[in-house]
Order: C-alpha cells, then structure tokens, then sequence
C-alpha cells in the first residue's frame, strides 16, 4: 500500500510504527545509551567512581537542580521559559535566612519558603499569562529582580545559625546511602510525570504548546494553565531553595548563581523540545543523571570545570542538532 | 545514526578522560582555589609545585571552580573526598557554607587547612593568612623609612574612615613609628577607595604640607591615585609613594619612579607554605594546636593562635627588580 499522496512531510502514514521500534528509536532510548556508556566510561577511567558513598556523594551534582528542571520541562512544553529560577532561590533561601534570625523553627521555614517562592512564580505568571508579555523578557527582569532584593538584604554577609534539624534536608540519609534528597528527587519525578503524562493538565500543556490558538479554541483555558506552571516552578525552586540552603547551612545572595542555564540545559538534554509542543519526563530523569554523572566523572579525574562547561555544552548542541540532521539526512535519502 | 552519536559521545568522553589517575604511593594535595583562571592563583600554583618538588612523592592536584560560588567549590570538595586525597588547602569562596562539606573530609581523614581566604574554623585544620596586621604595619612604614634615611614628614593615605583592615594597619604602624628615626606622621586623609578622591587628597597633601617626602597607601586604589598626582605634578623622585599594591598597577609607577617600592603578599610563598603544611600535617610530622608550630620549609615556620590561625611572613616588597616579574601574575 504506498500513498499516493507526494507532499513531502504532510502525508499521514498507513500505519503506526511497531510499540519496539517507537520504544529503540526514542529519544529517552538514545539518552539511556549514553548514560549507560558514561556509566562504564566513568569505571573504566577512576578507581574511585564505583563506591556507593561516592556515588551517592554525586547525586548532590543534580538533584536540587533536577527538582526544578521537571517543572521547567512543563513550561518549556508549554511554549514558555522561566529563567528566574536561580534567583527565586536566592531570595526564598534570604527569606528563610531572615527568618532564622527571628528564632523562627523548621516546619515554619519550609512553609515559608514554598509560600515566597510560590508567591515568585505567581508574579511571573500574572506578567506572562495575564499581560501577555513575552516569558523570557519578563524572566530575564524578574532574574535580576529576585536576586537583587537578596542582594540589598544581605550585601557580603551570610545568614547562617539555622536550626539543626533543618539541616536534615541537604545533608540527612534515609537508609545507608540513600539520601533525603534522592527520595524527594523520585517523588518529585513520579508526580510529575503523573502530571504530564496522565491528567488532562498535562494534556492541555503539550497543546498550548503545540499551537495556543488552537488550544484556546478547544475550550482550554491556556492563561490559566501558563499562571499555574510559574507558580509551579516557583515552588519546586523553593523546594530546590530548602535542600540547597540546608546542604550549605548558610545563605549568600551569590547562591545558585548560573543555575538557570543548567537547568534549562538539562530540560533540553532531556528530548523536551525549547519550541515547545513535546516532551517527556523520564527524558528530562536521564538527562539530569548524565549530567551529574559526567561532571563527576570528569572531576574524578581532576578535569577543570571550564572544560566541563565546554563538554557540556557540546553535548547539548550535539543533542539540539541530531535530530535536524537525522530528518535532512532522511529526506536525502527518500528522495 | 545512534551509532554515530554513541561514537562522538564515546569519544568525546575518550578525549576527556585520557588523563591517567595519580600513582598511588604519592601523597596527593589538592589546592582548591576560588576559580581557575585568575592569575593570583595561577601562582600560588606554581609556588605549590616548587613545595612537592622540593619534597618529592607529592602530587598537586590544582583545581577549583569556573566561577566564584560556594556551591562549585563543594562539588569540587565532593570529588576529591571521592578520590581520597590526602589534604585539601583551600581558599574559600564562603566561610560558612563549605563548612559541612569539609566537615566529612576531615571525618574520612583527610588533612583541611584553609589559606589566604578562610573557612570558619570548626570547617578546618588551621588557617594561614598571608601575613598579620602588625607586621603590614610595620613594612609600610618601615619602606618610606629605607628610602629616607634622614627621615622627614610622611602622610597616610587611606581607603575610608571606617575601613576595617586600613584603620588596624595604620594603628599598628603608629605604634612602631617611634622605631624609625626621623618619620613624622604629619596626617592621615581619606580617599574612599575611590580613584578621583583619593586623586585630589593626594594633591591636596602635596599642597598643604610643602616639605612632605613620602605618601604611605595601604589601599591598591590609594596607592595608584597617589602616585599618578606625585607622577602628574611633576615629583616623581622627590615624593615617595608606597603602601600596599598591586605588581600589575603599580609597573608603570614604579618605572616612572614615582614609587620605590611597595608590598603586597607574594601568592608563590602563599601555595608553596600552604602545601608544605598540608604535607607536614598529613604525613602527623606536626598537629595543628592553639600555640603549636607548623614547618613552611624555606619559610620558617608558622606560628598558630588562639583560633588555630597563623601568618606566614611579611608582606612581600616589590621593587624595580621584580617588578617584570609580577606584573604579569597579578
């Protein structure tokens, strides 16, 4: 049964591909590869990556980032960009950190933190859902916004003295090495993917993504899911803001400098596409690994971090351009 | 395709991690700096090295973050606890938050001392500081006094009024003024650590006090504003200025004459005395104890307070006969 119909790119197939060859020709295969191949990199290269304290040590290198990097992955499916995350979490970690010099206790603090950074994430989402404007021009203002107010509270000095059991957060252990953070990091990713692969939020996301007229015109209530999605990823990085703030014990407002394009970076890595319109969230779960994996396998073996960033960055660019490549090779070749 | 991506991916990584892992029978020090790629560091770098060839068996591992944070100097901690280092010496971008992540080096047993910027000390060994403030107020006065040997008027230009370190080194240096013969104190001016006041306070010193012979900066805007007004009224050679500078700002004052010398920590010493004691801890050969005594090799030997910290030496002189050397450094 060949079509008939010629119009390169526009034709509907016959047939779906087989569940397999969807499952080994999928981005998240592809990723799952390559990590794998770092992972037996990584033995290969260090004596001392194979250790399960070490390698619990790693997870630090991406689990408070990754947090974020879930809701990011939303936004961005959504057609939209959060770069004020890093400094959502200077100023929720500032909030806390004033509020530790009130004598306030853990259970406060964590509450706190949530409703500030919810409070971040709901003043984006009023500029870009409700005004219209465009996210990363709003972002990129509320970027300097947030950490500036941070740095007029703080100047160069430090909040520390908070509380000892708020320190469980960054620095506690469940069970042998699995550490508190893992824990958050799995939960995290499973509601998340809940959320985008199984509700009719999730749904609508991909959709406004893909065309918001479109989805506006199927009775979505696009404004309202972008404004939840700021608020969302305002929580998730005061979440990130609670691990981090305890795992350092102190707040500077220099904290989680540069941590937006990392995080972002992870989102892409993971298959979600910056357009907008597509993605997955185990996707975005791998990319974070061979993230953390490849900056600690790389500081193993003493690498400088500028070299790191520039490996990074290849990867990232390598992953952007593939599947251009991939589809301009096919089209070659099919015709 | 994938093929092709896993073979990139394979030999990126490849190209990446061909560099061998350390012998094992050496000791291994790593010097953790604020970030890679500043000069000031690049040299303590050097003066490491000088120290484990000098001692033999000992690896530098020189590393840091690529930027300023806190949070890159754990990951970089993280890692080297993960290869079992035997001493860490860092300059620390955070006192208090690499403190936790220094806590488990030590708990894993690894040596921890901090050096030029300090960690709060239940997250080190000991701390070294390039020098101590009675002995950076005695070498800028002591410099006005070699080049004056029948003394005369000097005047302190100083950052702000409420500067910290400038107000203890102007103290301490008042309290060993009377050590140098002839050197009249006539006043202290402030020029805010800002170029164009500390400019016009310059000025207005060579105007108000004819018969001055030496300007003392212990500030490295001060000292550069100060020698530009000597240099730009035409008394270079007449008026000297010295203080606490930067090789690199200070070259061209110092060939125009218009300084003679001035002083600054010499970041060689820095690495290669914060290695040395690393080692010397690391190997038990000393203890880090309130009062207790570390070996620096060619540099003596520092002496720990209270709070388990010390200062190596005097601020390093530079003069025309180093100065090419340093600017370049820093």
């Amino acid at each position: 049964m060949s079509s008939t119909d010629t119009k390169q790119g526009t034709s509907i197939p016959d047939r779906l591909r087989s569940p397999f060859t969807r499952a080994i020709t999928s981005w998240e295969f592809l990723l799952l590869c390559v990590a794998i191949l770092i992972f037996f990199l990584n033995v290969q290269a260090s004596p001392y990556f194979l250790d399960p304290w070490n390698l619990s040590d790693a997870t630090f290198n991406f689990t408070e980032k990754a947090m974020i990097a879930f809701a990011m992955a939303l936004v961005i499916i959504s057609g939209e960009i959060d770069l004020s995350v890093a400094s959502i979490i200077a100023l929720v970690s500032t909030c806390m950190g004033f509020l530790v010099q009130l004598g306030v206790d853990t259970p406060a603090l964590v509450a706190a933190a949530i409703l500030v950074g919810a409070a971040c994430g709901a003043f984006n989402g009023v500029l870009v859902a409700g005004l219209g404007l465009p996210s990363i021009v709003v972002t990129i203002g509320t970027l300097s916004l947030f950490r500036g107010i941070a740095y007029i509270v703080l100047g160069d000095k430090a909040y520390s003295g908070y509380p000892e059991s708020f320190a469980f957060f960054g620095q506690g252990y469940v069970w042998w090495v699995i550490t508190f953070e893992m824990v958050l990091f799995a939960v995290v990713a499973l509601l998340f993917y809940v959320l985008l692969h199984r509700t009719s939020f999730g749904r609508s996301t991909i959709a406004i993504g893909n065309n918001p007229t479109a989805a506006l015109f199927a009775g979505i209530r696009v404004a309202r899911v972008k404004f939840f999605l700021f608020v969302l990823t305002g929580i998730m990085s005061a979440v990130a803001a609670v691990c981090l703030t305890s795992r350092l014990g102190s707040t500077r407002p220099s904290i989680a400098a540069g941590w937006e394009l990392e995080i972002v970076t992870m989102v892409v890595l993971g298959g979600v596409n910056i357009l907008g319109g597509a993605g997955t969230i185990p996707g975005v779960v791998i990319a974070a690994i061979v993230m953390g994996m490849v900056t600690f396998g790389l500081g193993l073996l003493n690498v400088p971090g500028i070299v790191m960033s520039i490996f990074i960055g290849l990867l990232l660019i390598g992953v952007i351009a593939l599947p251009i490549i991939i589809r301009r090779a096919r089209q070659r070749v099919g015709s | 395709m994938k093929k092709l991506t896993t073979l990139l991916t394979a030999g990126l990584l490849g190209g990446a991690m061909a560099i061998s892992p350390a012998h094992a029978d050496d000791m291994r020090i790593a010097l953790v700096v604020k970030a890679l790629g500043i000069g000031f560091f690049e040299a303590a770098a050097k003066g490491a090295e000088e120290a484990a060839a000098e001692l033999g068996g000992v690896e530098i591992i020189y590393t840091g973050p690529t930027d300023t944070t806190a949070e890159g100097q754990i990951e970089v901690i993280n890692s080297l606890i993960a290869q079992k280092v035997d001493a860490i010496a860092i300059s620390a971008n955070d006192q208090d938050a690499l403190v936790p992540a220094l806590k488990k080096a030590m708990n894993r047993g690894i040596t921890v001392i901090s050096w030029d910027s300090g960690v709060a000390p239940e997250g080190r060994q000991m701390h070294l500081n390039p020098s101590s403030n009675p002995l950076i107020g005695n070498m800028i006065v002591k410099m006005a006094a070699d080049h004056l040997p029948d003394g005369g008027d000097v005047a302190v230009l100083s950052a702000s009024a409420t500067a910290t370190n400038q107000n203890i080194w102007i103290e301490e240096m008042n309290k060993v003024v009377g050590n140098y013969e002839g050197i009249n104190v006539v006043a202290t001016v402030y020029g805010d650590d800002l170029s164009d006041k500390s400019y016009r306070e310059a000025q207005g010193l060579m105007s108000s006090h004819p018969d001055l012979k030496a300007i003392i900066a212990p500030t490295s805007v001060g000292i550069v504003a100060a020698a530009q007004a000597v240099s730009d009224a035409g008394k270079a050679g007449e008026i000297l200025v010295t203080g606490l500078g930067l090789p690199s700002e200070m070259a061209a004052h110092v060939d125009s004459g218009a300084s003679k010398s001035f002083a600054i920590w010499n970041p060689i010493d820095l690495g290669y005395a914060a290695t040395m004691i690393s080692y010397n801890l690391a190997k038990g050969e000393a203890t880090a104890a309130a009062g207790g005594e570390i070996g620096m090799g060619r540099l003596g030997a520092v002496q720990l307070s209270d709070s388990l910290d010390g200062a190596m030496a005097d601020p390093f002189v530079y003069d025309a006969s180093n100065i090419n050397d340093f600017k370049e450094i820093f």
